[in-house]
């Protein structure tokens, strides 16, 4: 067997929106996990733990990444932002806003991974087309909107991301 | 503000929190619970003959094995077969560990509690089963063919057998002037909601009671279900379910294995026990649908109308029967959609295989018949050269005509009889918003540029809002706040803000002052489940009438303590006021101190409600005999029938004449589901539907070989539609109301995915000029079509005989 019997724990140490975070986990616990079990961040959802569906995606360094195809250890050098690291209930972040304005989620399951891809993608590109934001979009699946609404908060989440440099 | 909430496109209550990462779906619980996996089927069809599991035994963190001789009582006994049906004589269910004999790729053989789920997983690799393998029954053909057997004891593979006719049949069909036959099939899809299944038990030995979670449609029934199981008065079981992420049809099934022996081993180790089921799971261990084998017969006389309609349809049930034989019944009666059929008989197999077992999926049998309906009608204008919306027009049933009473019985074992609509009105719209008259020139322009475009219809009635019943019980704090609960659940429908929407208009009350709570057995033990476009019109409506309850005990308290008549007052953002004379007035909140005597003054309102506080008369009890204390209001809502929405939906697409290359470059729907709560949510549910459907047409299928391995088991290879692949859809909506319930509503939930499989057929037949009869369709498929069709044994379609100008030119082009 080439399973180990016995997990060596390792003291692993990510910085995830913004603080030290700790833990004891085996090598092999993904950052998904940990993020969700480890540090009780449970905003990044896991959909089908093998880098297709997109809903566990988190920043890593501010770029978009897989947290499902990733090892906690190997995030240790990496800043990591989840979902809560982007707004709360009382402050959305403009992507969140958007989406509660544009009705850009149903079951809310596949959001998170969505929210983060979104704000790197704004980051990059301020201000794009529809067609610009459904290709941005299309690395994530979501089975309740049939993204036109997805769409739509892209859009709208630059509009407000514009309106708060504006001010 | 309060009174005009009905019908407004307010925003969600439900989002700040999913968006925040703030939701808490079935995963996001439990932390300290033990975390349980499955040793499951390898083979499609085989006899156990030993489970070995000395070498699974020194993992660290391991906890415990299980397989079925190990299951006590109840738990060992197979699952319950939930709807059962006259007609369903051969129905089989599995046991939640399987015993002896497994009958699906997928299938738990062995549970395994561990530390956590890694560990689970490493001891279960250890486990050895050794296997006699037996014949694997797979596809309709294969079954039909009964060479073969999934259960020793049913002998032809069928499960039910069904027959349905209303009128004579075969003396109309020999008496119409014209015949066509059909035939057709529809593959394999499933639900595939983004979040998997999971239980998450806790037993509490201090009192003896197990509280469940279950990322299910139906709590109440899980409930019922988990108590019967484990032997436990439904007093000691109590089952939430938290946020849901997407069901779709797949999570109303109930109790699946793990739902029974997660609590029975949380009970068993007096520890917290989890299970969440991955993608891998959820693709062999939960449940598919549509697979359908379809002939059709049909007669009509010379302008399009039919006389008779002779359908037979084989349904593959896969392994097992657990939630009856509604997928087919659906079929069968909903087939009928706009269209009065003349005599209609439909018979129906529902057949094992050894495959994941089928249950609905949101439409739940209805694709499958609009299907087979809407091909049909197309190939009846085709071959009188008619326009397709006229030999639809022609056989609508009209709105003079309502109610009309198709005489069969329908899923709910009650007539199938259509309580309002306007087909004609709503072909009128979507006609409009397609540019349905303008197609020909867009088309000739098209063809002029080198592409083949064509245009397709397809229209639906689904019976929504089927009973029995859901109740709604609301609750006036002192504060002013609004407690509302209905038992069914949630999925994503948007339930927190709709049925605050009704209560804000019921009530006049602000809408955030109404907190809703859906799914939790403690707050409402009584619900059904959500399914089948049922929400809205069941749990709306009870909360409705729970509403106007409440509104008139308000009313009554108010008038007493204002001295003015109950009909002069009103309540207006949470405040009664006489009417005209607003400075007379008292708010919600002091209404339900005061519907409570009180003795002991907990806060400064409650102290106006306490004994010396000189409001009381002494000749009367401080609660009247017919009263009760508390400003609170509970009703049921049962009706006697389904509530009937229709829609019609057309697509231009464009097929690549080299690569054969699909694209839907238009997509529009005509929506009638009645006065609709929200607006934005119906919409949003319209457009989840059709991407799904979009799914379900050009996509999906579950690709199953001989050997009965499901060999796309996966997101890289189930393709379900990204952003990409779906349509900007354009919608318009009519809004006949249902005189049958309190709101005059109707579900909406399945209505976007119900037509689309027909659609893109009928628009894939019109751009290419020969028949489609199978979906989904690939590129490779119609490629393989083009060259059977220039081969000479795919036929054109007969429009080529009426005009024979750009279909010939098509097939001499190849």
């Amino acid at each position: 067997m080439s399973e180990p019997v016995d997990e060596e724990l390792l003291d692993v140490t990510v910085t995830v929106n913004d603080v030290p975070r700790h833990a004891r986990v085996p090598a092999r616990r993904l950052l998904s996990d940990f993020l969700r079990h480890d540090l009780g961040l449970t905003g990044t959802h896991v959909g089908c733990e093998h880098g297709v569906c997109g809903a566990c995606t988190v920043l890593v360094d501010d770029a978009p990444m897989r947290s499902c195809l990733m090892f906690a250890v190997s995030a240790q050098p990496h800043r990591i932002t989840t979902v809560e690291g982007l707004g709360t209930q009382d402050a959305m972040g403009p992507v969140q806003q958007a989406f509660t304005e544009c009705h850009g989620l149903q079951c809310g399951f596949c959001t998170p991974g969505f929210v983060t891809t979104i704000t790197a993608y704004l980051d990059e590109n301020p201000d794009p087309t529809a067609e610009e934001a459904r290709e941005a979009i299309s690395g994530n699946l979501c089975r309740c909107t049939g993204y036109q609404n997805i769409v739509k908060s892209v859009l709208r989440a630059a509009e407000l991301r514009q309106e708060a440099k504006g001010q | 503000m309060t009174t005009s909430m009905f019908g407004a496109p307010v925003a969600r209550r439900e989002d700040p929190r999913l968006v925040t990462g703030n939701g808490r779906f079935l995963d996001d619980l439990g932390h300290d619970a033990l975390a349980a996996a499955f040793v499951r089927s390898p083979h499609a069809h085989a006899r156990i003959v030993d489970i070995d599991v000395t070498d699974a035994l020194e993992v660290d963190g391991l906890v415990g094995i299980w397989t079925h001789e190990d299951l006590p009582g109840r738990v060992g006994e197979p699952l319950p077969l939930l709807i059962p049906h006259p007609t369903l004589t051969h129905g089989r269910t599995a046991y939640a560990l399987a015993k002896d004999e497994v009958n699906h790729v997928g299938e738990p053989i062995v549970l395994v509690i561990a530390r956590d789920r890694y560990v689970a997983e490493d001891v279960a690799q250890r486990i050895r089963v050794e296997y006699e393998f037996l014949t694997p029954v797979v596809g309709i053909e294969m079954a039909r063919d009964a060479t073969a057997l999934v259960h020793d004891d049913v002998t032809d593979n069928v499960s039910a057998h069904m027959l349905q006719e209303v009128g004579d049949v075969d003396a109309a069909m020999a008496a119409a002037p014209r015949t066509l036959e059909l035939d057709l099939s529809i593959e394999r899809s499933a639900c595939m909601p983004m979040e998997g299944k999971g239980v998450y038990a806790r037993w509490d030995d201090d009192n003896g009671e197990l509280r469940l979670y279950s990322s299910t449609q139906t709590s109440t029934g899980v409930r019922a279900a988990v108590a019967a199981k484990l032997d436990l008065p439904l007093a000691k079981v109590e089952c939430i379910a938290p946020d849901v992420g997407g069901g779709f049809g797949v999570k109303i099934n109930h109790p699946w294995p793990e739902e029974v022996l997660i609590p029975w081993a949380a009970r068993l180790l007096g520890h917290p026990v989890k299970w969440v089921e991955d993608r891998r799971e959820h693709f062999t261990s939960s449940a598919h649908e549509r697979g359908q084998l379809q002939t059709v017969k049909v007669g009509f006389d010379d302008d399009g109308r039919i006389l008779a309609l002779d359908v037979k349809l084989w349904h593959d049930n896969g392994a097992y029967t657990p939630y009856g034989i509604i997928v087919p019944i659906i079929t069968s009666t909903q087939l009928l959609g706009p269209y009065k059929p003349g005599a209609y008989r439909v018979e129906f197999w529902s057949l094992y295989t050894n495959t994941v077992l089928v249950t609905p999926y949101r439409g739940a049998g209805r694709p499958q018949g609009c299907f087979a309906m809407e091909r049909t009608i197309d190939a009846i204008a085709d071959e009188l050269g008619l326009d397709r919306t006229e030999v639809r027009s022609r056989n609508f049933i009209l709105p003079s005509e309502m109610p009309y009473d198709h005489g069969l019985l329908f899923q709910d074992g009650r007539p199938l009889r259509y309580d309002s609509g306007d087909f004609p009105a709503s072909l009128d719209k979507l006609k409009a918003l397609v540019g349905w008259d303008d197609f020909a020139a867009y088309r000739a322009e098209a063809e002029a540029a080198g592409r083949k475009v064509g245009l397709g219809i397809g229209c639906y009635v689904e019976g929504t809002g089927v009973g029995p019943y859901e109740g709604g019980h609301i609750q006036v704090e002192t504060s002013g706040r609004v407690n509302v609960s209905t038992g069914l659940t949630s999925q994503g429908q948007g339930h927190e803000t709709v049925f605050a929407q009704v209560v804000a208009s019921e009530l006049g009350v602000p809408l955030e002052d109404v907190h809703v709570t859906t799914g939790d057995t403690r707050r409402m033990p009584y619900a059904v489940g959500t399914f089948a476009s049922r929400a809205a019109v069941m749990s709306g409506n009870a909360i409705a009438l729970a509403a106007r309850n409440v509104r008139a005990k308000a009313l009554r308290i108010a008038a007493d303590a204002l001295e003015v008549s109950a009909d002069d007052l009103e309540i207006v953002d949470g405040d009664i006021r006489v009417k005209g004379a607003p400075d007379t007035h008292m708010s919600l909140g002091t209404v339900s101190v005061m519907s409570n005597p009180l003795r002991y003054a907990f806060d400064e309102a409650a102290k106006a409600a306490t004994q010396f506080a000189g409001s009381n008369d002494p000749s009367k009890p401080p609660v009247a005999d017919d009263d009760e204390p508390g400003l609170e209001g509970k009703d049921f809502y049962s009706p006697t029938q389904a509530t009937f929405a229709n829609g019609m939906h057309a697509a231009i697409v464009e097929t690549d004449p080299v690569t054969a290359e699909i694209r839907i470059l238009r997509y529009c729907v005509v929506h009638d589901c009645g006065p609709m709560i929200n607006p934005m949510i119906v919409e949003g549910q319209v457009h989840g539907g059709v991407a799904q459907g979009v799914g379900g047409a050009l996509y999906e299928r579950m690709v199953y070989d001989e050997s009965g391995q499901l060999l796309n088991a996966s997101f890289m290879d189930f393709l379900m539609p990204y952003a990409s692949e779906v349509p900007v859809i354009e919608t318009d909506h009519l809004e006949t109301p249902s005189p049958l319930n309190p709101l005059g509503i109707k579900g909406a939930g399945e209505a976007g995915c119900i037509p689309v499989s027909a659609v893109i057929a009928s628009a894939i037949e019109d751009a290419e000029g020969f028949p489609i009869r199978s979906m989904p369709i690939s590129p490779v498929e119609l490629w393989q079509l083009r060259q059977r069709h220039a081969a000479g044994d795919w036929p054109s379609l007969a429009r080529t005989r009426h005009t024979p100008s750009s279909s010939t030119q098509t097939q001499e082009d190849r």
